[in-house]
């Protein structure tokens, strides 16, 4: 993508060579998305990454699509906040976060038949993510598309993949959906630069509205150089994802197994024993970097501040504008479904890069740091008083341990 | 040493940083987030917090913020609403030092495996005997120690004022010296949470009853109305739109169960004594004549201290000379020349 802020400076939207050169490189990206996700050239929309394009999708532009949007409640906040902005409904979900097929399938029956007698809008879209950014459960779009047939046939269905696209073949998960949002920043792209994929068959106005970039569906001068550099990273991604999925998988289970064994007392919040990489075919799969854990006996800001003075970059629930932790509305959510989710909420994910001894390093810290956080609560240390000498010694060598997705999807 | 220094985005804990790492201490930052509401300035918006994260990122050290909200709201914000709803008149600052910034946050930095915990405030740590007491800044126009009283041994053996020496313009000079972009940013003045535009009305009136009522004369005869006497002080004078001119008025009593405000001459607020609750002290109870202030930004005054309960946090203060009563709900501090000795909050004056 380099050449792209440098010497080969084109607008693509000009006539002349150095914009026809910028438009050859945008086709050839567009192209090799279109491939990788499963669609035509035509049907990708580059934006500014995942939360335009989920704003996008939900909103069906400006002006919005008539209607009620409806998604889970563990969606990420710029589907969230989009569907409550537009007073759309918001759906229950199982205790692994995965949507109510059920709740699913009454209240769009519900907003059929109060469409049908004039007494309010039907629903608009259906907003379903692929994969949930906290938890790493995946969600079943044939199913929800199923639904959606029998009960609101032309409903869009939309997801939002961007936490799902560096692990799952979007192609075929996300086949049954109308609407695909994916970010290059989970894949080693650039930050800032996203696709929004519309099929031909949806209805869609741009939600920004200008010169009529991108076939008339988002104005702007494109950023080429990050839709190359979106697209590379992407094919790079794709080719070794088999190989990647099933090392890191194995890598997970390690770290899961050790760290829920005892004297850690750590448990993981979606109860498997042992979290299977996805196949296709387990109702149970879960991302094969994920690993979601609860802590007992810990606060989560102390746990984090350790962790990462130790090297390893977790996130515990989700990190907010101004830096500080934030109660987890995914968590919340599956709580309301029955699911525990008492202690200190810890996510560990793990990258394409991530290594045994990483993970060994990884286990060592979190020992450390949960050893000497419980040892406290047991026999706090009176303000003023040094702590006591016995108080186990954190580890401080090595970098990245254990590497974040990197906070928000 | 390891220390962590609590910055609040404004000019004093920037600089306090700064001298730390000029010190050649190792240093970690850290901005509360203590109020998520509206507010003006103070320590809490998020404006605040990324001056913090820039004067951090300036001095080359690290910077945290730890969310401290719900204990914010349970120890400072509701004993606020409850004592202004029983009449008193509260100091939130010096309970979010008391709860926030001298036990929870300082109990974080021992958890954390710092050696000392810093601040911007304007105040001095002072040893008498061995024991470390807080005592007045040197800029005493800023002087902070006040609102800090709650601060005692041990815990003052791990807690650094580092500008608690220096003028308000040498700490401004400083921060110009080193660039800082907080070195021009106006001081906070006021409550936190609390708006220039809604004041206390706009923030107590969706949390709790406020009640008008009516303003008599000390023989009972109506002279005005007040919107709400949960807001009346106690000495108050200003505020109180009375009809006709005459003496000088002050607020005299308080029945907010009554609903009635009284006012009267400034003689009748005169009092020679005022008993305490919460009383903590640094060291031995003083038997000898001390100096004691009622207000932020009051003289300390002549008095000596009797009926003291240690275990009740009980204590009064006797004035050497009679002096308008305390508001119950304000901080008594004190003081034996410039060092805090302890401190209580003003119940019935007499």
């Amino acid at each position: 993508m380099e050449p792209f802020l440098t010497d080969r400076y084109g607008n693509p939207s000009g006539a002349h060579a150095t914009a026809r050169d910028a438009v050859r490189a945008l086709d050839e990206a567009r192209e090799q998305v279109a491939e990788h996700l499963g669609c035509a050239p035509g049907e990708v929309v580059f934006t500014s990454g995942g939360t335009e394009a989920d704003v996008h999708a939900v909103s069906g532009g400006l002006p919005p699509r008539s209607g009620v949007p409806i998604c889970p409640s563990t969606e990420h906040h710029a589907v969230l906040a989009t569907v409550d902005v537009l007073g759309g409904t918001v759906l229950s979900v199982d205790r692994a976060g995965r949507i109510d097929l059920d709740d699913l399938r009454t209240r769009l029956a519900w907003l059929r038949t109060a469409a049908t007698e004039e007494t309010g809008p039907g629903p608009s879209v259906v907003s379903v993510m692929l994969a949930n950014n906290e938890l790493g459960t995946i969600n079943d779009l044939d199913a929800v598309a199923d639904v959606l047939a029998d009960v609101a046939p032309g409903v869009p269905l939309h997801t939002d993949a961007v936490q799902a696209a560096p692990w799952l073949d979007v192609r075929e998960r996300a086949a049954a959906a109308d609407m695909v949002s994916i970010s290059a920043h989970k894949f080693g792209g650039p930050r800032g630069s996203g696709v929004l994929v519309v099929r031909d068959r949806v209805d869609i106005a741009p939600l920004l509205h200008g010169g009529g970039q991108e076939r008339g569906r988002r104005s702007g001068t494109v950023d080429v150089a990050g839709a190359v550099g979106l697209a590379a990273a992407l094919a790079v991604t794709v080719a070794d994802r088999r190989a990647t999925a099933e090392r890191v998988a194995g890598l997970r289970n390690d770290l899961l197994s050790r760290i829920t064994a005892a004297p850690f007392a750590v448990r993981s919040t979606l109860g498997a024993t042992g979290w299977p990489p996805p196949s296709g075919d387990d109702p149970d799969e879960v991302l094969p970097n994920f690993a979601h854990v609860l802590v007992a006996d810990v606060d989560p800001e102390p746990l984090m501040f350790l962790l990462d003075a130790a090297g390893v970059r977790a996130s515990s629930a989700s990190s907010c504008s101004s830096g500080a932790l934030r109660p987890s509305h995914v968590l919340s959510a599956i709580a309301a479904a029955g699911a525990g989710v008492e202690g200190a909420a810890l996510r560990l994910t793990l990258g394409p890069e991530t290594t045994a001894d990483d993970v060994d390093h990884a286990v060592a810290a979190l020992q450390a740091v949960i050893g000497r956080l419980r040892q406290h609560r047991s026999n706090p240390v009176v303000p003023g008083v040094a702590p006591d000498g016995s108080v186990p010694a954190v580890p401080t060598a090595g970098g990245t341990a254990v590497a974040s997705g990197a906070g928000h999807s | 040493m390891r220390i962590l220094v609590a910055l609040s985005g404004g000019v004093d804990s920037s600089v306090a940083a700064a001298l730390l790492v000029a010190d050649g201490h190792e240093v970690v930052a850290v901005t509360l987030r203590l109020w998520g509401g509206p507010s003006d300035q103070g320590c809490c918006s998020v404006s605040d917090v990324e001056d913090a994260r820039r004067a951090a990122a300036q001095l080359g050290i690290e910077h945290h913020v730890f969310d401290f909200a719900e204990r914010f709201e349970q120890q400072v914000v509701e004993p606020y609403v409850a004592d202004h709803a029983a009449g008193r008149t509260p100091n939130p600052c010096v309970e979010c030092n008391r709860h926030l910034k001298f036990d929870a946050l300082l109990e974080r930095a021992d958890l954390l495996g710092f050696d000392a915990l810093a601040t911007g405030h304007h105040a001095r740590i002072v040893s008498v005997d061995g024991r470390r007491h807080v005592a007045r800044a040197t800029d005493t126009a800023k002087d902070q120690s006040y609102v800090l009283h709650p601060l005692v041994a041990p815990a003052t053996d791990r807690v650094l004022f580092p500008v608690g020496g220096l003028t308000k313009a040498q700490v401004r000079e400083r921060a110009g010296e080193l660039g800082l972009r907080t070195a021009h940013k106006p001081d906070s003045q006021d409550t936190c949470f609390i708006t220039a535009s809604g004041g206390r009305e706009a923030f107590l009136s969706p949390r709790t009853d406020l009640h008008p009522g009516e303003i008599v004369d000390v023989d009972g005869a109506p002279v005005g109305r007040v919107d709400a006497v949960e807001l009346v002080t106690l000495g108050q004078r200003r505020g109180l739109s009375l009809a006709g001119g005459g003496d000088r008025r002050y607020v005299v009593d308080v029945d907010v169960a009554g609903r009635r405000v009284v006012v009267g001459p400034p003689e009748r607020l005169q009092r020679t004594r005022v008993d305490l609750r919460g009383v903590r002290w640094n060291g031995p109870v003083p038997g000898d004549e001390v100096s004691v202030q009622t207000s932020a930004h009051g003289t300390a005054e002549p008095a000596t201290i009797t009926d003291v309960d240690i275990d009740a946090g009980r204590a009064t203060v006797r004035w050497v000379r009679s002096r308008p009563l305390v508001a119950p709900g304000q901080s008594v501090v004190v003081y034996r020349d410039d060092i805090v000795l302890g401190g209580g909050t003003a119940e019935r004056s007499t």
